[in-house]
Order: C-alpha cells, then sequence, then structure tokens
C-alpha cells in the first residue's frame, strides 16, 4: 500500500465526483459500449489519483454523489410536479355552479358531519373575481390613486385574506379538535367569499350606505351561517364549537365591512372635497388637485390605521 | 481462408477516402442548413411567421398554426407597447394615476401564467408556451383599442369620448376573448370548456378596465 501519495485534496471532492461522473457519461454515449464504465483501477489511472486513501475517499464521495443526486430528482419529480395540484381542479361547470349556490344555504343538520368538497378551482377563481370587482370599485370610486397600488393592494388583501385567515382558521381546528383539513378549509373560506362577491358588485354600483348594511347582514350573514354550520357538525364539545366559529364569523363579516369601508371612504373624501350629490362613476376624470390627492391618501391611511 | 487471416492495417499506409451524406433536397430538418443563409432571411421567416400569427388573430379560425410554432415575439411586442401607452403621467410627478410599466408587464406575463397553469391542471392538452402565445397573441385587439383611445382622448374627455371609448373597448374585449376561447378551449374536454373560460374573460376584463380608465394627466 503506498501512502507516499495521500491525495486528501480537492480530487476526491463532490463536485469532482460529478465532474468525473459526467465526463463518464459522455463518452458512455459517444461510444457505444460501456468503455468508460471501467472498473476502478481504471479509474484511479485515469484520474491520475494515486493511494488507498485517496480511492476510498473517492468512492465515499462517489456514492454520496449518487444518493444525492438520486434524492434531488426525486424531490424534485415530487414537488415541482403539477400534478400533485391536479386531483383538487377535477371539476364539472355544474359542480361548481352548485357549490356556489349551496354556500348561501345555511345546512340544519349540524349533528351530523357535513361533507365538505376539498376542490381548489372555485375558491381561486373566486379569489380573482374579487380582486377585479375591487379594481373596479377602486376605479369607479376615483382615478387619482396609483393604480399600481391599487392592483397590489387588491391583490395582497385578497389573497393575503384568503390564505392567511385559511390557516388561522386551521390552527385553530386543530387546537379544537376540528375534523377538518387544510384543503377543506381553503375550500370552504373561498366559496364563502362568493357573498363578499355579491355584496360588493352591487354595493359598488348603488352607493347606498342603507342598501349596504341590508346587504351585508342578509348576504353576508348567510355565507357566514352556512360556513359556521359546517365548522359546527365537525367540532365536539361547546367551548370549541364557540370559539371556532365565533372566530370565523368575526373575521368574515369584518372582512366585508373593511372592504367596503375602507375603499369607500376614499369616496367619501372625494365626494366631500369636491361637491356633495353623488356624480355618475364615468365623470369622474381625474382631476390634479394635489388637495384631493393629499386628503384620498391621509383618508386612506387612516382606514386603514383604523382597521388594522 | 488464410489470405484474410491477416486483415490489419499497417501504421504507414494512411487510410483515406471520402466521407459523405447525400443532402437531399427534402431534407426534413433544414435547421443544420440556415446557417449559411444571409441574415435578412432568417430575419424575414421569423417576421412572417410573427405576421401569420397577427393575421390568424384578427380572423380567429381553427387552425393550429398558432399552436404548432409558437413564439413569444408578439407577445412581447404587444405588451410592452401597451404597458408604454398605460405609462401615465410625466415621470417626475407623484401621483400620475396611470399603472407603472412595470406592473402592466407583471400583470400581463402573471396572469397569463395563471390562465395556462389552470387549464393545464383542469386537464388540458395544450403545452405551457403554447397557450402563454395564444394569451399574448390574443392581446392584440386591446392594444389596437389602447390606441383608438388615446386618439379619442386627443380629441376631448367628455361623455361622449367615454361613451365611445366603452364601445370600443368592449369590443375588442369581446374580440380578444373570443380569439382566446377559439385557440384554447378546443385543448380541453368539451364539458369543462366554461372552467377555462372564465378566467380569460377576467384576465381580459382586467385589461380592458385599465385601458378604459386610463386618462392622461
Amino acid at each position: 500500500i503506498d501512502m507516499e501519495n495521500m491525495d486528501d485534496t480537492s480530487g476526491s471532492s463532490f463536485e469532482d465526483m460529478g465532474e468525473m461522473h459526467q465526463r463518464m457519461k459522455e463518452e458512455e454515449e459517444e461510444e457505444a459500449d460501456g468503455e468508460a464504465g471501467a472498473g476502478d483501477e481504471e479509474d484511479g489511472e485515469f484520474l491520475g489519483m494515486k493511494g488507498l486513501r485517496g480511492q476510498l475517499g473517492r468512492q465515499v464521495a462517489d456514492q454520496m454523489w449518487q444518493v444525492g443526486k438520486r434524492q434531488a430528482s426525486r424531490a424534485f419529480s415530487l414537488y415541482a410536479n403539477i400534478d400533485i395540484l391536479r386531483p383538487y381542479f377535477d371539476v364539472e361547470p355544474v359542480q361548481v355552479r352548485a357549490r356556489l349556490l349551496e354556500s348561501m344555504i345555511p345546512v340544519k343538520m349540524i349533528n351530523f358531519p357535513q361533507k365538505i368538497a376539498g376542490e381548489l378551482y372555485g375558491p381561486l377563481m373566486l379569489v380573482f373575481t374579487l380582486v377585479a370587482i375591487l379594481l373596479h370599485g377602486m376605479k369607479t370610486s376615483d382615478t387619482i390613486i396609483r393604480e399600481g397600488t391599487l392592483m397590489g393592494t387588491a391583490i395582497g388583501t385578497c389573497f393575503g385574506y384568503w390564505l392567511g385567515v385559511s390557516s388561522f382558521m386551521y390552527f385553530l381546528a386543530y387546537l379544537c379538535n376540528a375534523q377538518i383539513t387544510m384543503v377543506q378549509m381553503l375550500s370552504l373560506l373561498g366559496y364563502g367569499l362568493f357573498g363578499h362577491c355579491i355584496t360588493l358588485f352591487v354595493t359598488y354600483n348603488i352607493h347606498f350606505h342603507s342598501l349596504f348594511y341590508i346587504f351585508w347582514l342578509v348576504v353576508g350573514g348567510l355565507s357566514t351561517l352556512r360556513m359556521v354550520a359546517v365548522l359546527v357538525s365537525r367540532t365536539v364539545g361547546h367551548t370549541q364549537r364557540l370559539i371556532l366559529c365565533g372566530t370565523l364569523a368575526a373575521l368574515h363579516m369584518l372582512f366585508l365591512l373593511y372592504l367596503h369601508f375602507a375603499y369607500h371612504k376614499v369616496v367619501e373624501g372625494i365626494l366631500d372635497t369636491l361637491e356633495g350629490p353623488n356624480m355618475p362613476p364615468f365623470q369622474r376624470v381625474a382631476r390634479d388637485i394635489p388637495v384631493v390627492s393629499n386628503a384620498v391618501l391621509n383618508t386612506t391611511a387612516k382606514a386603514i390605521a383604523l382597521t388594522l | 481462408f488464410p489470405g484474410l487471416a491477416d486483415v490489419s492495417i499497417s501504421q504507414d499506409i494512411p487510410v483515406e477516402g471520402e466521407i459523405t451524406v447525400p443532402v437531399g433536397s427534402h431534407s426534413p430538418d433544414e435547421d443544420y442548413s440556415t446557417l449559411d443563409e444571409p441574415v435578412k432571411d432568417t430575419i424575414m421567416r421569423d417576421l412572417k411567421a410573427v405576421g401569420k400569427k397577427f393575421v390568424h388573430v384578427m380572423y380567429p379560425r381553427k387552425s393550429s398554426a398558432l399552436l404548432r410554432d409558437w413564439d413569444l415575439w408578439g407577445p412581447l411586442v404587444l405588451c410592452v407597447s401597451l404597458a408604454l401607452m398605460l405609462q401615465g403621467g410625466s415621470a417626475d410627478s407623484k401621483d400620475d394615476g396611470g399603472p407603472q410599466f412595470a406592473e402592466v408587464f407583471v400583470i400581463i406575463w402573471f396572469g397569463a401564467v395563471v390562465i395556462t397553469l389552470n387549464s393545464k391542471l383542469l386537464g388540458g392538452t395544450i403545452s405551457f408556451f403554447q397557450s402563454l402565445c395564444v394569451l399574448g397573441y390574443c392581446v392584440m385587439p386591446l392594444t389596437v383599442a389602447m390606441l383608438v383611445c388615446r386618439l379619442v382622448l386627443l380629441a376631448g374627455t367628455g361623455t361622449v369620448s367615454f361613451v365611445i371609448r366603452l364601445i370600443v373597448v368592449g369590443a375588442m374585449f369581446g374580440w380578444s376573448t373570443l380569439a382566446s376561447t377559439a385557440f384554447l378551449a378546443d385543448s380541453q374536454p368539451p364539458n369543462r370548456k366554461a372552467l377555462v373560460v372564465y378566467p380569460i374573460f377576467l384576465f381580459y376584463f382586467v385589461i380592458s378596465w385599465m385601458i378604459l380608465t386610463f386618462t392622461p394627466q
């Protein structure tokens, strides 16, 4: 055993194994038969490394490379595969329509666990629709605020609500021992946004405070009742039911209030600054009055600060 | 056969000859022979392909040319021109009232990616870039609408101008949605077409809304 030329330097490192394998692979592709995949002795001579210790180290690094490569490719094909999400999008239009209508109808039977469809197409589309409605509402209220922040705020608000409140409710459900999975929670809350979409769509076009309150109570209340009933049917114990349902109801209804008023304040701010009566939306073209824009920005900031 | 027992070639006799592969006039892969053509030919070929796709968008027919040879030149040009035209006021005003270039760009491409993922998840047979290509090319009617809106806004900003802009943008929005639906919905199973069309409708609705509410400062 020749220990004189102990080569512990980079000849047997991880990266060099990768290079060696790459070279070997290329040589294999060039030649038809596996001459390049020769035994260890030829490898040693080929790469010019001598010494038992160098060879051992090389073999260990070689094995590590193989294992690491296999694990990485397995992990990649597992997680970067879009097909994981495919079962959650397997719906028919009829089913989506049925679920949309069902989301407004509270169930009566709360002693038996209600079935929740773990589907993500409907909720995702509802979130995007809510974003579009918010943009429409913000646009009809004024054209002075920068559109970039409009778009970013709308998307951030809606997705943040959907994902954040779902995660929070899932965590609470885990604490309160409720039988619900994350996808089901996402789905339930997503379909609950249908009521929000309807309310905002109507009240952004017809600006009456009392109309909004009626819609808030009726439409928002119905969709909240539905979600609450489904959750109650899946939870055991009075305290747990109370905690879960109280939190969900509060968050859901307050979100609708926030969406209406945070952006409504902007309308009121402009209307108060300019003149009294309601102007038709398409005549509210951009006015380059710095005072108005400042008032608008201040009001929005105040509204956001108040609700947070 | 003793004469054939030893057929080794000795070292000092060079082996020479010619190895030629006859290149047929109808060879399928012309890629290897396009290195020698003049640059003008290459550019003109690509330009013609892009122009043909624009014509396909103008008159949406069920043809596979748009899908087969996808390219992203057209969408890039359209997206950049739309974002430039939607650029609000001057750069030195704080609230210029219009979307910034980056926002329009991000919205268009992010929206197209989301729609593509959605149609793939719903079981579509179209590939990722083909779908991006179709969605990008179908932004063309909306770009034309933006041009018309800017010209109309030069004339004035009143109720009449708003009504004209509304009609134009509405018509172009319908055209965009129909054109992209004609190409994309075919790749879906027949009973799920509505599920794919709806996000496309939302996407072009958002772009149309940005165009309609654009007012120059």
